[in-house]
């Protein structure tokens, strides 16, 4: 992988790389912190009252049946949701120690932090290499070697550039549904973000697809926070660290993903996780 | 078993005779649309080409009755004039019309309104326009001028160019908007760099829609521009038409001047084809470099 050499991401608050295995059980600095956070849609409180932290560089997981609540509470982690109408947040809610739901946060700044991968891949209809620069163009890079870098750099972590390479200036709309999918990652982490959220980013994928994007999001995990939300079991315990698990817009159980997958807590973890409802 | 076969069988048929039915009757349909399209062209190339000459477009009208009467090179200058000047009114007020209610109209209570107002005014006879642009811009400047023309040109076209805008950005992908939000792109940012250019192509028909409408429109210029037989290419001063030369010279006694009028007909067809093209010409290259 070209990941590991390329130069470092957002100015994130990475500890020194202690390479060392799960066995260190210290509590890694929290990037994110939720404390009793609610979401409404107009009435209808679809989060209750959920706390969780994530640590830095760490993948973790938000599983649980449709309608849960998993998406509402990751699209409110670069208030994302407030674009939904009527929707509305209660609690507190910080990564890297800022209350973003504090009045005067610079939402244009958030979202640079927090990048956010989608369902279904939604490239813009212009060239992949206008995809990628849409972000840095936003924040006034406009050299062409800048760009140019840019483009690279971002595509070869997002293990797509030599898929691209040869047809930058073609529409991004031509490349298959995994290709798509990868430029959008791209195209998130050329904002240089600290988290990438990811809702359901294989949903919409071949199994073939879908395990590049796994692959991606275990490597990419060097270089930012990444919270996945899933439908497929399966995946949580591949790609990552630790798993949430949603009922009915409540956090049920939270941990370490080898011990939510062998030795849940909670009951209705474990019936989720078999599969005996959901 | 047999039975039900047969039964079957029936139903089958009667599906498949009442589809064949609408299959011909569409394409019935199509055709006579088409045969009656085509007998108008026809019937004004017929009438028209025979009139249309160079001198058209280069001779001011002679004034005389008969024999020869001139050209029309006030009145296809001046429309020109007219449709600019509507435009460069029209088309941004409508954009941004559009936009508003499509993009910005977030729970308030403005924009149903707004878009009430809208279809009423795109439905208001042009007539009305007219006499709106006589009271309003006409009588207190004490004479007939263009910019009055221009001006019920524009408010012709704000309505439908707003609603077309709207419908069209309407159409732009919901994920389009979340992903550029997500990047970290102010709502503007959004508009203008991924939800225009997506819908550039329908933006520009809707556009055009509305100048092949007000190029065509007599009655708010009778009122307003009144029409000349003379050159103008001053705004403030009556301005000849294509539409309303052709109405004059229609409905006047002159077997000549009616010919010409014929011709006028054929060329303000010819003009809003090759504006179309034009503008379509435009708009992708300009999104072609922006790649």
């Amino acid at each position: 992988m070209t990941t590991a050499t390329l130069p470092d991401l957002a100015p994130s608050p990475m500890p020194a790389p202690a390479a060392l295995p799960q066995a260190d059980a210290a509590p890694r600095p929290a990037l994110i912190e939720a404390k009793n956070v609610s979401v409404f849609y107009g009435a209808f409180e679809a989060i209750k009252s959920v706390s969780l932290d994530v640590s830095t560089n760490e993948v973790v997981a938000f599983i649980g049946p449709s309608g849960c609540g998993k998406s509402t509470f990751l699209r409110s982690i670069n208030r994302i949701n407030d674009m939904v109408r009527g929707c509305r947040v209660t609690g507190e809610l910080k990564i890297g120690g800022q209350d973003i739901y504090a009045s005067g946060v610079d939402l244009v700044t958030l979202r640079r932090q927090v990048g956010m991968v989608f369902q279904k891949p939604n490239p813009f209809p212009t060239s992949i290499y206008a995809n990628v620069t849409y972000g840095p163009r936003l924040q006034g890079v406009k050299k062409r070697q800048e760009l140019d870098a840019i483009v690279e750099d971002c595509l070869r972590k997002a293990a797509i550039w030599d898929e691209a390479k040869d047809r930058l200036h073609t529409s991004a709309l031509g490349m298959s549904g995994g290709q798509q999918q990868r430029l959008c990652i791209a195209r998130a982490l050329a904002t240089r973000p600290s988290v990438l959220l990811m809702d359901e980013p294989c949903s919409a994928l071949d199994p073939i697809a879908t395990a590049k994007i796994e692959d991606l999001i275990v490597g990419l995990k060097k270089l930012v926070t990444i919270i996945v939300v899933t439908h497929n079991m399966h995946q949580a315990a591949r790609v990552s660290d630790r798993t949430a698990f949603f009922y009915l817009g409540k956090l049920i159980e939270y941990d370490e993903t080898s011990t939510m997958f062998t030795n849940p807590n909670q009951k209705q973890t474990e019936e989720y996780i078999t599969g005996r409802f959901g | 078993m047999i039975a039900d076969r047969a039964d079957r069988s029936l139903h089958d048929r009667l599906t498949r005779g009442a589809s064949a039915v609408a299959y011909t009757l569409s394409i019935g349909f199509t055709v006579v649309i088409l045969v009656t399209l085509l007998c108008v062209v026809g019937y004004l190339f017929t009438l028209g080409f025979s009139s249309l000459s160079l001198g058209f477009f280069t001779h001011l009208p002679t004034g005389a009755a008969q024999g020869d009467v001139g050209g029309m090179k006030h009145a296809v200058l001046g429309t020109l004039i007219l449709i600019a000047l509507a435009s460069i009114v029209g088309i941004p007020l409508g954009l941004l019309t559009g936009i508003y209610l499509s993009e910005y109209d977030t729970g308030s209570k403005l924009a149903t309104p707004i878009r009430f107002i809208c279809d009423v005014l795109a439905g208001v006879p042009s007539i009305v326009v007219g006499i709106l642009g006589y009271e309003l811009l006409v009588r207190p400047l004490g004479h007939y001028n263009g910019y009055a023309g221009a001006l019920a040109l524009a408010f012709i076209m704000i309505p439908i160019v707003a609603r077309t805008t709207e419908e069209m950005l309407r159409l732009v992908p919901g994920n389009y908007r979340e992903a550029s939000i997500g990047l970290g792109a102010t709502k503007a940012e959004t508009i203008l760099q991924v939800i225009m250019p997506a819908a550039t192509g329908s933006l520009v028909t809707g556009i055009m829609l509305a100048i092949a409408r007000v190029a065509g429109e007599t009655a708010p210029l009778l009122f307003t521009a009144l029409g000349s037989r003379l050159l103008s290419t001053d705004p403030n001063e009556p301005m000849p038409s294509l539409t309303v030369q052709i109405f004059t010279y229609a409905t006047g006694p002159s077997p000549d001047q009616q010919k010409l009028a014929w011709a006028g007909i054929l060329v303000l067809i010819g003009l809003i084809f090759v504006l179309n093209l034009a503008i379509r010409f435009a708009a992708s290259r300009r999104v072609g470099s922006k790649r």
